[in-house]
């Protein structure tokens, strides 16, 4: 009965880790690596996982019980990976109790955001700014898509709070970002509409997604790799469809 | 005019590190992996080689960076990767076609369609070289030590 257990709370572990990394937007193969590193640690034999973007099953001998744990909400936190990833190493370094490293992750799950909403505004709004001046935009026109990125952006976060499907935050935001850019064109505060639509666009295009899906597809996951590179494909499209729309009725 | 270049694509590059939450102590260098890159990209193109080769080195440099970072400070890859590769992402051409596809002028977005697409793809041929590049090192090394 003990070591019945004790199988139970690697697992709980190996789970709760996998669950943390796939939620923060790791690639599947590192999810499906740092679970067996941990079951192998703690002398688990032959554990097999397998993870897609929705899901995980974990199991830790072929004719055991098999695992599961659904992924409904998915988002980019490269700090909660990182931890994780140092937490399995230490784990493999046999630096970490099982407790220990249970209690770590319950900790890193719970934890929220390092920056908070307004310094991830700032920083879209100046990645906006400098992405205008990237694609050879003028400087003149660095203002309108500092400010117009900016509030693409908190568009984009205040509708995904508000709406369950992802596409239609995006599609909103873009088209919020068109319809401003055009009126700065019309205030007489920007110059080359192109330029501010391209660089107050940026902060939206799914580039982790698309490195996601191509580094899981090279790696032999073809269906997480396929079902995230749809997933980047939708959000360019939503992104698309909202400057669009602004155009056509133009 | 490269010194505007060079600090534009830091900026956005680290200001993708906080838009995904990267850890604080690496932000310089999620910086500095797409300042490069996007160094190499504008100096090939203003060469005058074409877009999509340019973005292979472009985006080859940006994965070894990464493996370097991600070795050295001992982070997930993903990190330095993702900020890196994020201004060599074709979203100019992307919004042309987009446009073009609006006024009816399908003959040039199928072009720019294409060109973006290609560029993506360049992107990802880039992305891959490094890891297999990584793995016959890693793996050429094993070798020997079993050997011994």
């Amino acid at each position: 009965m003990d070591t019945r257990n004790k199988t139970n709370d690697i697992i709980k572990v190996c789970m709760l880790a996998g669950k943390v990394m796939l939620q923060s937007g790791a690639e599947t193969y590192r999810v499906e690596d740092t679970m067996l590193r941990i079951a192998a640690s703690f002398d688990l034999e032959s554990a097999q996982s397998y993870v897609t973007p929705t899901g995980i099953m974990f199991s830790t001998n072929e004719t055991e019980i098999t695992h599961f744990v659904r992924i409904v909400k998915r988002s980019t936190d490269l700090h909660k990976v990182d931890m994780v990833n140092s937490i399995s190493r230490k784990i493999t370094a046999n630096e970490l109790t099982l407790e220990a490293a249970s209690n770590e992750l319950k900790r890193i799950e719970t934890e929220v955001h390092t920056y908070t909403i307004a310094v991830q505004i700032f920083a879209a709004a100046l990645a906006s700014g400098c992405f205008t001046i990237m694609f050879q935009g003028t400087w003149q026109d660095f203002l309108p898509a500092f400010v117009i990125g900016g509030i693409g952006f908190s568009a984009m976060i205040y509708f995904h709070r508000i709406v369950e499907i992802q596409f239609f935050a995006e599609f909103l935001a873009s088209l919020i970002i068109g319809l401003l850019a055009v009126l700065s064109i019309w205030l007489g505060i920007g110059y080359q509409l192109d330029k501010i639509i391209i660089g107050s666009v940026m902060p939206l295009v799914p580039g982790l997604l698309i490195t996601n899906a191509v580094r899981d597809l090279m790696a032999g996951h073809l269906v997480s790799g396929l079902s995230k590179g749809a997933e980047a494909f939708l959000t360019a499209f939503a992104i698309g469809a909202g400057i669009a729309s602004v155009f056509s009725f133009l | 005019m490269i010194i505007e270049q060079l600090v534009t694509s830091f900026f956005a590059a680290a200001g993708f590190g906080v838009i995904f939450n990267a850890p604080k102590k690496s932000l310089i260098q999620c910086g500095t992996v797409g300042m490069l890159g996007w160094l190499v990209y504008t100096l090939l193109v203003n060469q005058g080689v074409d877009a999509v080769p340019s973005t292979v080195m472009a985006a080859m440099l940006v994965a070894i960076l990464s493996q370097v970072c991600a070795k050295f400070f001992k982070t997930p890859i993903i990190i330095f990767n993702v900020s890196g590769i994020i201004p060599l992402v074709p979203g100019g051409l992307a919004y042309d076609a987009m446009r073009n596809f609006v006024l009816n002028d399908y003959n040039v977005a199928l072009q720019l369609a294409a060109k973006a697409f290609l560029i993506s793809g360049a992107i990802a041929i880039g992305l891959v070289f490094s890891e297999i590049i990584n793995q016959v090192i890693r793996k050429t090394k094993l070798n020997r030590q079993s050997v011994r």
